[in-house]
């Protein structure tokens, strides 16, 4: 049997230096990485066991925004007051992922790393081809089952979709990951494919995430979660959208609107063109259609997941129509 | 889930112990505890763990299997392959049909089907053997493959001449119809999925042989265990006492199981093995793929004048699956003309097998939805046509229905489910974004009858004590069978032991096709009935009995106490009385095998289902109905469909437990729900691999998608098709589901969805 070996952190930084060497990985809830080295993806030497490190589950609200720590439950952070008033959508998409059973084992450190659910990339044994997997190796799903794959944000070497749904209501609202002292938006966390779709995230060996920062917003204030998928729970979204919106004095123009996707790009997918169209407008159903649809600009469909491209303008209007009835 | 019951028409308002009662599962505070010891977590000394490598093409040749490195991992006690495993002969198959003569490998060097088993590596533990399992490399001719009825490579198939059935003449009068629809329905590759993996240890004991393995089946399984390893059936022990789901999967020794005895043979140590979840996907057949093409020539007035059927499954390219897709196709409505046929196409699977009321659930999907076209083109409400067509007898056999309760369950349904408020045109009804469709659609299900045995024994202590082979998969049997042994009696219910699921005690023939109610109620009965005999034989003659001066002809016997029917005289406990006579037991074995049955009859209706009666035997034809009335709400821009409401009245004649009957039928429709809006085996085409084999993307329902489901019994005791009344139960509610949901969708969006899953991206 494939031994490993197994290191209890004992500080934040004893964990950043154990995980910077090759071959070890962070263990937090492990709701991913058990399951992927169950079926053949993840292979680690060490796993460095961080769950029980103080401090970094703490959920701070104020008028600023939320700071989150990184080993923060999703079930914690999705029924945590302040998030609820301040930022229903981040609420609203914990709620939505996963399980009960998982909700209280996942982290929000581990949520941000969650990988594709890619069958082909799962699968080791049949589909040896995974540039995620194996830099060079080709792309399975490329002509194989496509209904679940990106139609946004793909590349020739890779068309594996984001799974989650918390980084899309973070991405919505500008929020930033901490890597320690290093910060970056979450939006620039999360990396295209392109050329090198082994590297997901934009984080250096000897970075552990340590928190994740949302600046309070009115629009964050008003904002939602809709996710659409096949069965009402336990799914990933077929598409999803995290929309705020705030509007001027009158109640009927838009001041600001934020609009990020799910469900249909290889990352969590802000969909500028659609808050650029609509910013200074009267919201309006039709002129909120028709903005909507520049949410999918330059999608590109394989075949079974077209249906993406038709859903994910609608999920969009709809979100932004009903935080307009809220008004 | 809200679940509401309405109760009390076909059972006997009896106290909750009796035949009729609504007795909670005896076994439900072991299973809720995790008393309940499964078949495979049995703790043996010096068990090893095997684990297996799959083919990863669906057609060609194994060229060589390298087990070097697997050979040399830690751990490793032996590497199978097709070259070292021990041979096996050939088995006959579940009708008894004597096998070729020639030997069987569990292991296959000509591959068939991605997942095939080829290797299997034993080691000390599970994970040294997981882990050198991924350590064999096996290299392969590979060959193109048929990936599904759809390739251009499957052609038209095998005609299943069997499967024809025809009367009148159905193309002259569907050509010569005034009203005429045609259309095709597919149904996909589904999967039993149950809650429990399929494994076994298989442990022996000189040529003894004993197998814990979840199965529906100990008798059949056990047979095949011992044509394969040449043993006498006695030598065999299967062992299940509780079963997490089977649906149909477990009622067969599978080549896992063939691999995992020959590893203990050749180690000479008890052997695990337990499939991945990805492995019970390809490790055994899921319901066939089918297409069906219907066409209903009628008058204007919706009367039925003639039905066309053509019919295809896919099974394996060396096995033989039929899926009978003209079942209730040829049953459920009068029609003076008709022809129903059916093929078999071969393609690169795994040979497809029995899930949950196999052939009559794909058929109800076809027939139910055609009818419902109908319904629309000639502007009938759909639960009238089904009036107008009702069957009075059975349109195929030609005879008198044993009991037909369908219109009172069309009556009944229609009734508690506000039918007549229903607004016809699709389209007409909404609320919001929602749109919200109302669909109906009948079920059916045939009564199979076989023959049980059981003993009853009565104790020192006054308790009751049952044992057969018979097995609980978690639809009552331990419950219905202590409820009857207790009835009988006169003991009450929690003085009632019921041992189960070992292939030692008394035989029992498969689990499956509902029957085993029927069946074990009988057997149960009449052994019980024996032992009363027994004790009252005793109470009356023995002159140490109390009861010996009392000169009566019978005693009665009730709630543990004998006495005379008059009230007079003594009365003692059935312990006090034993103890009198001296005796520390009574036993009677009961069966229902006709009575001039020879051993060679008996071995044949416990291992086979070759002596089953057919339905239609004598004067009727036996079935269970039902009518489904289904509210789903699609999203107008989404696509999304949900179910909101569904009421089902069912017949299934007697109920023994009406609560562990309402539950098996919500089961089924629950199931139903899954069928129609979620299961799919996804294929990859270019590989021949299903690529959601597991639990996360093939989607069964959550309790989120499960709305209220209502349930109404309208059967009446049937003792054509049973000892006491009852019709099959566990299979009926699945039928008839998903064209009521698919004709709901089509209720709320003028959208006729005629290939299975209904899925967003069909609606949008």
């Amino acid at each position: 049997m494939r031994d490993f070996s197994y290191l209890r952190a004992t500080s934040a930084d004893a964990a950043r230096q154990a995980a910077a060497l090759p071959g070890a990985m962070l263990l937090a809830g492990g709701t991913t990485l058990i399951d992927l080295a169950k079926c053949g993806v993840a292979a680690p030497d060490t796993l460095v066991d961080i769950t029980h490190l103080k401090g970094l589950d703490k959920i701070e609200v104020n008028e600023r925004g939320a700071t989150i720590g990184a080993l923060a439950r999703m079930s914690h952070v999705a029924d945590h007051a302040g998030i609820k008033s301040r930022f229903p959508a981040v609420s609203e998409a914990l709620w939505q992922a996963a399980s009960a059973q998982l909700r209280n084992m996942a982290t929000i450190g581990g949520n941000l790393m969650q990988r594709t659910r890619c069958p082909y990339f799962r699968d080791p044994s049949n589909f040896p081809a995974c540039n995620k997997r194996e830099p060079g190796s080709g792309c399975s799903a490329i002509g194989g089952v496509t209904r679940g794959h990106a139609v946004l944000g793909a590349s020739d070497a890779c068309i594996a979709m984001y799974p989650g749904d918390l980084a899309v209501a973070l991405v919505a609202f500008d929020a930033t990951v901490h890597l320690g002292e290093r910060k970056l938006l979450v939006d620039d966390f999360f990396l295209r494919p392109g050329a090198t779709p082994d590297r997901e995230h934009a984080i250096e060996p000897g970075e552990m995430i340590t928190a994740v920062e949302i600046p309070g917003s009115a629009a964050a204030r008003r904002s939602t979660y809709l996710k659409i998928r096949d069965r009402q729970s336990y799914e990933f979204a077929a598409a999803s959208a995290a929309v705020g919106i705030e509007f001027e004095a009158d109640g009927r123009t838009i001041r600001d609107l934020r609009v990020a996707l799910g469900g249909v790009a290889t990352k969590p997918w802000r969909a500028r063109a659609v808050e650029d169209a609509l910013k200074g407008k009267v919201l309006e159903p039709d002129a909120v259609r028709a903005a909507s649809r520049l949410a999918v600009e330059g999608a590109v469909d394989h075949g079974a997941n077209h249906y993406k491209i038709e859903l994910a303008p609608r999920v969009v209007a709809r979100a932004i129509l009903k935080l307009g009835e809220t008004v | 889930m809200t679940v509401h019951t309405r109760h009390g028409d076909a059972s006997d308002g009896a106290l909750a112990q009796a035949v009729g009662g609504r007795l909670s599962r005896v076994d439900g505070p072991a299973k809720i505890t995790g008393a309940a010891k499964y078949a495979v977590e049995q703790q043996l000394e010096g068990l090893a763990y095997a684990a297996l490598v799959e083919s990863t093409i669906a057609s060609g040749k194994v060229r060589v299997i390298d087990t070097t490195q697997a050979e040399a991992a830690p751990g490793v006690l032996q590497v199978l392959t097709p070259d070292t495993i021990i041979s096996l002969r050939s088995a006959s198959d579940w009708f008894g049909t004597p096998p070729p003569d020639k030997p069987y490998c569990p292991l296959a060097r000509d591959i068939t089907f991605s997942g095939q088993h080829v290797a299997a590596v034993v080691a000390e533990t599970f994970e040294q053997a997981v882990a050198a399992a991924a350590l064999v490399k096996v290299s392969y001719d590979e060959t193109p493959s048929i990936v599904d009825l759809s390739d251009a490579k499957a052609g038209d198939g095998i005609p299943v001449d069997a499967m024809t059935k025809e009367w009148g003449d159905a193309p002259a009068a569907f050509a010569s119809a005034p009203v005429r629809i045609c259309a095709a329905y597919n149904t996909p590759r589904e999967y039993q999925a149950p809650m429990e993996p399929h494994g076994l240890i298989a442990r022996w004991e000189g040529d003894h042989l004993t197998v814990w393995e979840p199965s529906q089946w100990l008798d059949g399984m056990a047979r095949t265990y011992a044509e394969w390893f040449g043993l006498p059936f006695e030598n065999v022990r299967l062992v299940s006492p509780y079963i997490g789901g089977g649906f149909g999967s477990k009622a067969l020794a599978l080549s896992h199981g063939a691999i995992a005895a020959s590893a203990a043979k050749m180690l000479g140590r008890p052997v695990k093995l337990v499939m991945t979840r990805p492995q019970t996907f390809t490790g055994y057949g899921g319901r066939a793929a089918t297409r069906q093409t219907v066409t209903i020539g009628a008058g204007h007035d919706g009367v039925i004048q003639s039905i066309v059927h053509r019919g295809v499954n896919e099974t394996s390219i060396d096995g033989m699956w039929v899926e009978p897709l003209g079942s209730v196709t040829s049953i459920m409505y009068a029609t003076p003309n008709f022809s129903s046929k059916q093929n078999v196409v071969r393609v690169n699977s795994v040979v497809p097998g029995a899930m949950r009321a196999p052939g009559e659930n794909p058929s109800a999907f076809g027939i139910e939805s055609a009818i419902d076209e109908l319904a629309y083109q000639v502007g009938i409400d759909p639960l009238e046509i089904r009036l107008r067509n009702y069957a009075e007898q059975d349109p195929h056999a030609r005879k008198a229905w044993s009991t037909r309760q369908l219109r009172e369950a069309f009556a009944a349904g229609a009734e508690r489910f506000g039918w007549a408020r229903r607004t016809p045109e699709p389209r007409s009804m909404r609320d919001g974004n929602q749109l919200i469709g109302w669909g109906v659609a009948a079920g059916t299900y045939p009564v199979r009858r076989a023959y049980g045995e059981a003993i009853v024994r009565i104790l020192a202590d006054g308790s009751v004590e049952v044992e057969s082979s018979s097995i609980d998969m978690g639809q009552g049997t331990y419950t219905i069978l202590a409820q009857t042994a207790a009835e009988t009696v006169g003991v009450p219910a929690d003085d009632v032991v019921v041992k189960l699921g070992d292939s030692r005690f008394p035989r029992a023939g498969v689990t499956g096709g509902s029957r085993l109610a029927g069946v074990m109620t009988g057997a149960v009965h009449k052994a019980a009935t024996s032992a009363l005999d027994q004790l009252i034989g005793l109470a009356i003659s023995d002159p140490r009995s109390p009861f010996h001066t009392l000169q009566a002809n019978t005693l009665v016997v009730s709630n543990g106490r004998i006495g005379s029917p008059r009230g007079d005289g003594p009365e003692v406990s059935i312990a006090e009385l034993l103890k009198s006579v001296g005796r520390d037991h009574i036993e009677a074995t009961g069966d229902t095998m006709p009575a001039n049955s020879t051993a060679e009859d008996r071995y044949k209706n416990y291992t086979t289902i070759a002596m089953a009666l057919p339905h239609t035997e004598g004067n009727y034809s036996r079935h269970s109905w039902c009518a489904h009335f289904i509210e789903v709400r699609v999203d107008e821009d989404f696509g999304t469909v949900r179910v909101s409401r569904v009421v089902s009245a069912l017949d299934s004649g007697r109920l023994y437990n009406p609560k562990l009957a309402e539950s098996q039928w919500k089961g089924g429709i629950i199931m139903g729900i899954g069928q129609a809006l979620l299961e799919e085996g996804v294929m990859d085409r270019r590989h021949g691999r299903i690529v959601n084999d597991n639990l996360a993307d093939y989607l069964v329902p959550t309790n989120a998608d499960i709305p209220d489901i209502e349930v109404i019994s309208v059967g009446i005791p049937d003792l054509h098709s049973s000892a006491l009344g009852g019709k099959g139960v566990g299979e009926l509610a699945i039928v008839g589901v998903a064209p009521a949901i698919a004709n709901a969708v089509f209720h709320a969006t003028g959208k006729r969805v005629r290939d299975l899953p209904i899925t967003l991206e069909k609606l949008i």
